[in-house]
């Protein structure tokens, strides 16, 4: 169910249908791609491999930014705690985790 | 290993830990059940329960598509590939998973072909490279592994390829949620909820999780950071008394899910109206198999299945523990009859099963533990 | 039968039928790696070990080496110098002589590197197949090294565990090698005489060895369980410490193993006590091959009889010795 790798697609192999090779860190194997076909990874994109199938691209914005929450950690509830000394505490919990409401650029 | 070590980065962990225990609410037992069986193994490999505060009690749950297996499957599996021309392929989990007339490894040494692949698209190249040969894909895993089951049908179907089948044992894991849900004894405040089967299947399948049943659950990845994190969103909409599906995993789960994943399931695979799941009873709508269009590639049509029905021993408490109900230690067998070595239940019989997870990576310590308490 | 592939079946297969019926002691209690044995008033060291690989041949070596090799280190593990070797080939029938050819020169270059001589054999042929092409057998005999006794009942708390190299070099080639994992990638087998190692760690350090085994099958977790159980003491290892090449780490990631079960045919463990670790660990680090030799751990009074690692933050786990053989995994 659960063992899936990120790997870096370093080739796309000619005439075969939606087939590729992907890398992690210097292993290299065949990658079905047939999963993204709504959204074909090239060479350079890194994708989560699953028994031999790319499932998803990963997002370097998306995993930048998680980084950056988590190190803001402690911060971000500061800030909360210093607002609701206020007494502005409408809505406090947008500004910490909600971040599905982010855009992603394209 | 990038996407990888940045989330085992142990400043940043501990200082997810301290948010934590800033959040949890010492007033409070909180009790966090783990869905997936990766999950479950990741917890143990990054010794994860000794760095949450004592009163984060993570309970493991069914998400683990080998445990959830009825032995019976493994035997008819193994009948129908018994003949001298037929190839059994099937991933390394199975390899060692007990029918009551032996485990695939067991049968190899006793002559049957039976070989480990990686992936189904490397059990149809087996197929290719050997047209006298029937191979059977022994197909098992939840939403995450079932569109590359399908696929591969979709690509045996358009080659032409007839001397490859299927035998289907794909499950859905929302039915496997709601048994736990429906368990009178159970008492869970929140979910790590899946991280891999969100990527095909996306997060509005939890929805009625927090709507209906109230609590919350947040999508999560396998890495240190992301379990912690995950803890952090469950903690902080606890303490609001909020219920919502949140997504820790968001470099890689879309919300939506994998489109092009789900039509290639929808494609190759229909619902049975009922499955049994090992532990869990005869559960409706909870397992896939093959459709009428790829009917020639299905095993179970092709060849004759026994239907071979096992029960498990009445003493082992698998279904109590699957639905967290127990801890492992707790089962009578646990550590006695029932070991890695001679697995009696089905939690016991894959290393990212609760009973194992927890035998091979912990139980050892907790007797040391006792013996000292004691003198 | 998975008693081949070391760990638990291959201990109950030796401690349960083997030694009660073939040792003249009737336990398997005090089994090293080889044994010394006094002859007319000398003390020699004598092994024997077999090879059964496939492919026989494999990037980094081939079976013929890993024949001489293991012997050698067999015999180094156990505190002596290989000296002389005796082979057994059994051959399937059919397998071509360029084959056979192939393996008897590997074999007469490793030991010229190792300083051993062949000083006699035998060859079977047995019908097509069987044997897999070949499996190759060797003893070997060899004197101790002046100071070093190794002895599992000798460790003591606070002792330091001392790791020649990198983990898993060998198995994963071996695994890649086998083709059906579809898998590449630019790794060798790690198969090489640990003797001049050892004997520059003994200059050195010689009353602080307590304990050395090279961790062939079941990997590094074997060896040290087992010596945990020899020893009723705990085996602390620090994971960060432990060296892997990225390789083996990324098709561990992969197929979901865990380095620490994998085989090696070109390391060893030492346990060493606290005045002598850092002497011999330099010692190991200036010979050649030596530079990536690491102190990996320590051995603590409990848990008893068990393996611990430390993760990186504040995390443990407990490993175990492998049941049969190390399958890849998609859960």
């Amino acid at each position: 169910m659960c063992l899936a790798i990120p790997g870096k697609i370093v080739e796309i192999i000619e005439g075969q249908n939606d087939v590729g090779i992907v890398e992690v860190t210097g292993v290299r194997r065949k990658v079905q791609l047939g999963l993204l076909s709504e959204d074909m990874p090239v060479r350079g994109d890194w994708v989560l491999i699953h028994v031999g199938f790319a499932m998803s691209k990963i997002s370097e914005f998306d995993a930048a930014e998680q980084m950056r929450l988590l190190s803001m950690l402690g911060e971000i509830d500061q800030a909360i705690e210093e607002v609701r000394g206020y007494g502005g505490d409408d809505n406090i919990s947008e500004i910490s985790v909600d971040h599905q409401v982010r855009s992603r650029p394209n | 290993m990038r996407y990888v070590d940045e989330f085992r980065d142990p400043e940043l962990i501990t200082k997810t830990v301290e948010e934590i225990r800033r959040l949890a609410d010492a007033a409070r037992h909180y009790r966090i059940m783990e869905v997936c069986g990766g999950h479950t193994h990741a917890i143990y490999r990054f010794g994860l329960k000794d760095i949450l505060p004592e009163n984060i009690e993570l309970i493991h749950g069914p998400g683990c598509p080998v445990c959830v297996l009825p032995m019976g499957r493994i035997d008819d599996g193994l009948t129908i590939a018994h003949e001298p021309n037929r190839i059994f392929a099937a991933f390394g989990d199975m390899m060692r998973v007990p029918g009551a007339k032996g485990s695939p490894l067991e049968h190899k040494a006793r002559g049957s072909d039976v070989r480990i692949v990686y992936s189904p698209a490397d059990a149809l190249e087996i197929a290719k490279k050997n047209p006298n040969k029937e191979v059977i894909f022994f197909a098992i895993g939840f939403e995450t592994t079932a569109p590359s089951t399908a696929l591969t049908l979709m690509s045996a179907k358009k080659q032409g390829i007839q001397n490859f089948t299927v035998f289907c044992n794909h499950v859905t894991i929302v039915p496997a949620i709601r048994a736990i849900l429906d368990s009178p004894d159970m008492r869970l405040d929140g979910f790590i909820g899946p991280g891999h089967v969100s990527t095909v299947i996306g997060c509005r399948p939890y929805e009625w999780i927090a709507k209906k049943e109230g609590k919350p659950v947040v999508t999560s990845g396998f890495e240190p950071l992301d379990l912690l994190q995950s803890i952090v969103m469950l903690l902080r909409q606890l303490r609001a008394s909020e219920a919502k599906v949140e997504n820790q995993y968001k470099r890689v789960v879309p919300w939506e899910g994998n489109r092009a994943a789900l039509r290639v399931m929808a494609e190759a695979f229909e619902l049975r109206p009922y499955f049994e799941w090992r532990g869990l009873g005869f559960i409706s709508q909870s397992a896939l198999r093959i459709r009428d269009t790829y009917a020639v590639w299905d095993a179970e049509r092709r060849y004759s299945v026994p239907e071979t029905r096992v029960a498990d021993p009445k003493s082992a408490q698998c279904g109590e523990v699957l639905k967290g109900v127990l801890k492992p230690a707790q089962c009578k067998l646990f550590g006695k009859e029932c070991t890695p070595e001679h697995p009696v239940g089905a939690l016991m019989v894959s290393s990212e099963g609760s009973c194992a997870a927890y035998y091979n990576y912990e139980h050892r310590k907790s007797l040391v533990t006792t013996i000292s308490a004691v003198a | 039968m998975s008693h081949g592939a070391g760990g638990k079946s291959s201990r109950r297969l030796v401690e349960g039928l083997f030694a009660p019926l073939l040792l003249s002691s009737g336990s398997s209690e005090r089994l090293a790696d080889a044994a010394h044995i006094e002859i007319g008033g000398a003390t020699v060291a004598f092994t024997t070990d077999s090879f059964v690989v496939h492919p026989l041949r494999f990037p980094g070596g081939s079976i013929g080496e890993l024949a001489v090799n293991g012997t050698v280190n067999d015999l180094a593990v156990s505190g002596a110098k290989a000296h002389s070797m005796v082979v057994t080939f059994v051959l399937e029938e059919g397998l071509a002589s360029s084959t056979l050819e192939a393996e008897v020169r590997a074999m007469s270059d490793a030991l010229k590197r190792a300083g051993v001589t062949m000083v006699g054999g035998d060859t079977k042929v047995v019908e097509r197949g069987k044997a897999e092409g070949m499996y190759i057998s060797t003893a070997g005999i060899g004197s101790p090294i002046p100071g070093v006794h190794v002895d599992a009942k000798t460790v003591r708390p606070g002792d330091k565990v001392l790791l020649s190299g990198p983990i898993g070099d060998h198995g994963i080639t071996i695994l890649l090698a086998r083709a059906d994992l579809d898998l590449e990638a630019d790794l060798n087998s790690d198969t090489r005489s640990v003797l001049p190692m050892i004997e520059a760690m003994a200059a050195q350090a010689a009353p602080g060895i307590r304990w050395m085994r090279d961790p062939t099958r079941g990997g590094l977790a074997t060896s040290l369980n087992e010596l945990a159980r020899d020893c009723g003491l705990s085996v602390e290892l620090n994971e960060e410490e432990i060296p892997v090449r990225d390789e083996v780490r990324g098709a561990c990631e992969l197929l979901g193993l865990d380095p620490l079960h994998i085989a090696n045919e070109g390391q060893f463990i030492a346990i060493i006590s606290p005045e002598f670790a850092d002497m011999a660990l330099n010692a190991i680090q200036l010979t050649e091959g030596g530079d990536e030799a690491r102190i990996i751990g320590q051995i603590r009074q409990e848990p008893a009889n068990t393996v611990v690692v430390n993760t990186r933050y504040g995390g443990t786990r407990i490993v175990d010795m492998l049941v049969g053989d190390p399958l890849p995994r998609i859960c």
